[in-house]
């Protein structure tokens, strides 16, 4: 017999109101939602649920909240250098982790040679494929120091870094290697004198003879540069090579440009990212699967445990090590043991710098420049 | 540049010029994450061209009013991101700096240890003599 009572209290049962029911998503959505697991042939939970409202029919609220993302990000340095960095990032999405990797790629300004001006090469380079070679060369200058050098501008000193290059192999020596240490600064711009054409002109032979350059005062008296001048970051890459009476002499002109223009402007070797690898054993691994596990791994993620009296038991020792190569679940015995897993919001951060800036240096521009972009499409539609 | 309705504000595509997937995905993934969004997504029209076509469509406020919010927030997010690694990166050199140091001073106390043991053997072969 069912009583008006009953009607009551099942109209307004809900089951997430009992006391032993868990609150938010139960523990296998849980897993799919912030962990990608490879299996054999493919990975699967790949995608994220971006959608605020994804999980609205398990009564979670899925959208961002600022207060909760303060509360959760997290950043671990785990090496610093002067060229090299790696640092955990957690509590991040995707979206940001790769925004911040493409800025540093491609975005972050830095300086190199884009004008090279060729006065002598009887080298076996030819001239293009010489000054192609020269553009690349890494220089360890601070962009944030110079400005962009646009089309109507004249290279002056706040724009424009030039180099000399004059090198000749004497007759009767050995072949001569041209390395970059024989790049030599020119504080006060170019050297060479533009020709005029035919007649000069007497009203400008009392002022200074016109150069590729009209630097206003030299660049080593800037406070900046008075105690270490400007060098290539490597001073042992080879240029060229001259066999015993070939000569170069030649001026290169550094300017500020950022990767996206070209490669040679990218500040960093290369700045990656990946996931966190999670290792996890299903089951007990014992005896002879331990040691083929073990054994298998390239990476050596696993590590034996002795549980006394002869028998062993493999244990996940170094998950970070984990590249996911799924040498473990090639195996058939071993495939429903090991679960390999990624977590999606933690990632493995690493920068090569080329030396122009400190890798966490750049971090924070990367991060600056994304603010920037922000700022201009909010200008944009206010 | 928006592309929009007169008469319903709530649907909206706006073209962002000389941007890519850079901010573009993350602009999509603040939107999504916005309840007020019913539909959030982005395009490059072409890969030749300079831009993208972000298109929001929400459950009544104006579209252009959330795609602000959405940039607000995006901004504050980069702001915290930089201030927290700022503070682990002082914090790490900090850390190593200490380091260095306890190794320099362990590494002196090893060779007065060393000295003194140098010393002691040569005031003994005085002795014997």
């Amino acid at each position: 017999m069912v009583t008006e009572e009953d009607k009551i209290f099942a109209k307004n049962f809900r089951i997430d109101d009992l006391s032993d029911v868990p609150a938010g998503l139960p523990r296998h959505r849980k897993l799919k939602q912030n962990r990608v697991v490879s299996k054999k042939d493919a990975s699967v939970d790949t995608a994220d649920a971006i959608y605020s409202g994804g999980y609205v029919s398990s009564g979670v609220d899925n959208s961002v909240k600022l207060e909760n993302f303060y509360e959760d990000f997290k950043v671990d340095v785990i090496s610093c250098t002067e060229t090299d960095m790696e640092f955990d990032m957690i509590g991040i999405d995707a979206a940001f982790a790769n925004a911040f990797r493409r800025i540093l790629i491609a975005e972050v300004p830095s300086m190199a040679i884009e004008k090279v001006l060729i006065a002598y090469n009887t080298s076996l380079i030819v001239d293009e494929v010489l000054a192609h070679r020269i553009g690349l060369i890494p220089i360890a200058a601070d962009p944030r120091l110079f400005e962009y050098l646009t089309e109507n501008d004249q290279p002056n000193e706040k724009n424009t870094i030039v180099f000399k290059l004059h090198v000749k192999c004497p007759k009767g020596q050995p072949r001569l290697q041209v390395l970059t240490n024989e790049l030599q600064w020119l504080p006060n711009g170019s050297e060479f004198l533009k020709e005029t054409g035919g007649s000069t002109s007497t009203s400008n032979s009392n002022s200074k003879p016109k150069t590729y350059t009209s630097f206003s005062c030299s660049q080593d008296s800037l406070p900046e540069y008075a105690e270490s001048p400007i060098t290539p970051t490597y001073l042992d890459i080879l240029i060229a090579k001259l066999s015993p009476g070939q000569e170069i002499e030649l001026e290169a002109h550094a300017v500020k440009g950022i990767g996206k223009t070209h490669a040679k402007w990218s500040p960093v070797g290369t700045a990656w990212y990946r996931m966190l690898p999670e290792v996890v054993l299903l089951g007990e691994v014992e005896d002879e699967k331990a040691e083929r596990l073990v054994k298998v791994c390239p990476q050596n993620v696993f590590d034996i445990e002795d549980m006394g009296n002869g028998r062993k038991r493999a244990t996940v020792a170094q998950p970070r090590n984990c590249t996911l190569c799924k040498e473990c679940i090639r195996d058939h015995d071993l495939v429903d043991l090991v679960d390999l897993r990624s977590v999606k919001n933690h990632f493995i951060f690493k920068i090569e710098s080329t030396g122009s800036l400190p890798p966490d240096v750049l971090f924070t521009e990367a991060v600056k420049i994304l603010e920037d972009k922000c700022e201009l499409v909010l200008a944009d539609l206010s | 540049m928006e592309h929009g309705s007169f008469t319903n504000d709530s649907f909206a595509s706006f073209t962002l010029a000389e941007e890519d997937h850079t901010l573009a995905n993350a602009v999509r993934f603040m939107l999504n994450q916005d309840p007020r969004v019913t539909f959030a997504g982005y395009s490059i029209p072409h890969p030749s061209l300079e831009c993208v076509n972000v298109r929001v469509q929400t459950t009544g406020d104006p579209a252009r009013e959330v795609l602000k919010d959405a940039c607000q927030e995006l901004m504050l997010m980069n702001r915290h991101v930089r201030s927290v690694f700022d503070k682990a990166v002082s914090e790490f050199k900090v850390e190593q700096a200490r380091l260095a140091a306890e190794e320099e001073k362990n590494k002196k106390a090893e060779e007065e240890e060393l000295k003194k043991q140098r010393d002691l053997l040569a005031s003994m072969d005085i002795e014997s003599d």
